[in-house]
């Protein structure tokens, strides 16, 4: 099937007509007209690349009762993007060629986008020795990106030899940022709020500590760090300097960290756990600064479903992590576009291009042009929505968005010119 | 009043006062009766739903419940439902079934009794969570500054000791400033939180430096294992330091008094010399603890006869 897609805004500029034609686009242009495709009425929406999501945990294998490869699939397609990378802490871990493998042939059957697989860095993600790194870049998966999400690896000679090992095959290390001694039983940021609520603190420092560590490390061994859900305005800062001389790091930050602040903990709900945790004004005011000045690269989701029973609970019981990927885009609509911060190119290039190229993904973080493969998504930024967890596609309902208004919805999302979401609904 | 009692915040200065007013109306009601009961919650019921071992804290608020003749029970988290998995929240919905109109709850996460609160109709006094807060001790301790010493305003309150594990401490400070003293905490730095700052107190690393000027000493209990995680070197040094023996006590005003939350660790926040002194307010505290949760079951329970 073919596609007209007629009076789209491509990265909000003029209205124009884009023409899909056997997975790639065809035309992009004024008054296209053809007989053969079914066209769909865009008028007023702004086209963009398909998003490319570096930090998603699908839960599957091992808690299929929070989200599957499939749920997790659809949340993203409905979320405008057409590729996912799927965290590597499934249970069993992600720390062998089967298992990747298996997670990227459920993402294949899902067909609702690219679920890539992230390999864990050690065996079990604790931390002692390296897992099979190269049997998983060599595997169908083609693993790029590798990390021991949820941990960190925090032995620094082990750290040095993965971001050594994985140049090999032009990998890189995505590193979980937090000294473990610095945040054992830590709950919350630490600061005035953590003080008042008596909730051991999680210092900044810890998650700062380790990411000037990598960036020396990283410089030091010629090799690719990316550093994982960016949290503190320190940490930004560390990212600058690196880059300023030359280490070739990459960072991302979390819508919710973009949003939200540790004075949402003062509900004791568990929704609001987080780990690394919601930080201060100051902070978020400093991660969309950097992610504004390139400083950050990318927006990545942290996607992290889990079941009512692990989220309903006492604060310190509750497990850290919550969704998404519904409604990443409109977070970054609402922090970084409407405050004059981004604009849509700017967008593209934060949630589509740099992801991708981090990833090392082809056909993905393409630019709207003739000839590309058409992986691209259809946004209405003029409405503005409620949140209601109970209508999301992801399994899970652990939404920090609940009762909250954001701005703009996906209408329409295509992966290789098929529809994965048209009318604002899933096709399947 | 509002209907939960979670944190000293929950109280303004006309709450707590009346709080404390009513708890000295109770003490001259029962003072000298041989029947040390009152008829005023007659056909309520009061749960206390303890996830903590605390045997004083909870035998203090039955023994409150009992006297205003509410029917009790004790819901002890060990050998029941809850260690066979049972959720707080599915804990929660069948205490409101059963139909309970309060309920008591110790906890070791903090917050545990805000999201109690958050899902019963009933009244939820927290007697402790985690590190968070423990209202019925400000509470009681207030009560006992004010008949000791006639009056909370302007009185200057040194809270010594292990001020970030402490929910005593968060719980005094917040309902101590509320009815206008002076609060000081003394501490090693590592048992002050990170955010101190940001609170309504005078902060000292010297005990010797404040005691002269303080009125009330409020001594925290000291867990020696603190001292495996480095928050201080030794039990011997953290109360060569920190501790108040008779040398320091010599230090006080002549009217100062000193107080404990129990239990006590003799010999090392506090020497027995001065737990057992004149100035020890530790015993009255017990008795007083009994008086104040009453009133804190009736205000909150509505009681409409008087008391």
């Amino acid at each position: 099937m073919n596609y007209l897609i007629k009076g789209a805004r491509p990265y909000g500029g003029d209205p124009a007509d884009i023409l899909i034609k056997n997975g790639r686009i065809a035309a992009i242009g004024e008054s296209l007209s053809s007989t053969s495709a079914e066209v769909v009425d865009a008028a007023g929406l702004i086209a963009l690349p398909g998003l490319v999501d570096l930090h998603t945990h699908l839960r599957e294998p091992g808690r299929e009762d929070a989200e599957t490869v499939e749920t997790g699939s659809r949340a993203a397609a409905l979320g405008g993007f057409t590729a996912v990378h799927a965290m590597a802490n499934t249970d069993p871990v992600a720390d062998t060629a089967g298992v990747v493998e298996q997670v990227w042939r459920l993402g294949q059957e899902a067909g609702l986008v690219d679920v890539v697989p992230v390999g864990a860095v050690t065996v079990g993600l604790r931390g002692e020795r390296l897992a099979e790194l190269g049997a998983m870049a060599d595997s169908a998966a083609r693993v790029r990106v590798f990390s021991d999400d949820g941990s960190c690896v925090s032995d620094p000679a082990l750290m040095r030899r993965a971001l050594e090992y994985v140049k090999a095959f032009d990998g890189v290390v995505a590193q979980h940022a937090e000294e473990p001694r610095l945040t054992a039983g830590a709950q919350m940021h630490e600061g005035n709020r953590s003080a008042r609520l008596g909730l051991t603190g999680w210092p900044a420092a810890a998650e700062e500590a380790i990411i000037a560590r990598d960036v020396l490390l990283a410089g030091h061994v010629g090799a690719r760090l990316h550093v994982c859900h960016v949290s503190t305005a320190g940490s930004v800062e560390i990212l600058r300097w690196a880059k300023g001389r030359g280490v070739q790091v990459t960072a991302e930050v979390t819508p919710h960290h973009l949003l939200l602040t540790d004075a949402c903990a003062e509900s004791y709900d568990p929704v609001f756990k987080v780990n690394p945790p919601l930080r201060t004004d100051d902070d978020v005011a400093a991660l969309r600064a950097g992610l504004a000045d390139g400083t950050i690269d990318a927006v990545a989701t942290d996607h992290a479903p889990h079941a009512v029973e692990d989220k309903e609970s006492e604060w310190a019981q509750a497990r850290p992590g919550m969704l998404g990927l519904e409604q990443a885009l409109s977070v970054v609509v609402e922090t970084m576009v409407e405050t004059g911060l981004l604009d849509w190119q700017g967008v593209a290039d934060r949630m589509s291009v740099r992801p991708a190229v981090i990833g090392r993904l082809e056909g993905h973080g393409r630019p709207l042009a003739p000839g590309e493969p058409a992986n691209l998504l259809l946004l209405d930024a003029t409405t503005r929505a409620i949140v209601d967890p109970a209508t999301l596609a992801s399994r899970s309902r652990n939404s920090p968005y609940a009762g909250r208004e954001l701005p703009g919805r996906v209408v329409a999302t295509f992966l290789r010119g098929v529809p994965t979401v048209l009318d604002g609904k899933a096709t399947k | 009043m509002k209907r939960h009692l979670l944190e000293a915040a929950d109280l303004d200065r006309a709450d707590a006062t009346l709080v404390l007013d009513t708890a000295a109306q109770i003490d001259q009601a029962l003072a000298g009766r041989e029947v040390k009961k009152l008829p005023t919650l007659r056909g309520r019921t009061v749960v206390n739903l303890f996830y903590e071992d605390s045997t004083r804290t909870r035998i203090s608020f039955e023994l409150a419940a009992k006297r205003l003749s509410a029917d009790v029970i004790n819901f002890s988290a060990k050998g029941s439902s809850v260690s066979k998995g049972e959720s707080l929240k599915d804990t929660a919905l069948t205490l409101e079934a059963m139909g309970s109109d309060a309920i008591v709850v110790r906890h070791s996460a903090s917050g545990a009794p805000h999201r109690l609160a958050h899902w019963v109709r009933g009244s939820v006094v927290n007697a402790g969570d985690g590190t968070h807060e423990h209202p019925t001790q400000a509470l009681l301790d207030a009560y006992t500054i004010r008949r000791r010493l006639g009056r909370l305003e302007g009185v200057r309150v040194a809270i010594v000791g292990d001020v970030l594990h402490s929910r005593v401490a968060r719980s005094n400070i917040g309902l101590l400033h509320t009815l206008g003293a002076e609060v000081t905490v003394v501490a090693p730095p590592t048992l002050l939180p990170v955010g101190v700052g940001s609170w309504p107190v005078e902060v000292s690393y010297d005990l010797d430096a404040v005691l002269p000027k303080a009125d009330v000493v409020m001594m925290l209990r000291v867990q020696a294992e603190r001292m495996n995680a480095s928050f201080f070197p030794s039990a011997r040094e953290y109360s060569r330091r920190y501790g108040l023996d008779a040398r320091r006590m010599s230090l006080l005003d002549d009217d100062a008094i000193v107080m404990h939350p129990g239990p006590m660790n003799r010999g090392m926040e506090i020497a027995a010399e001065v737990a057992d002194s004149v100035r020890s307010t530790i015993v009255e505290q017990v008795g007083n603890g009994v008086s104040v949760r009453m009133a804190v079951l009736y205000l909150l329970l509505g009681g409409n006869e008087p008391a």
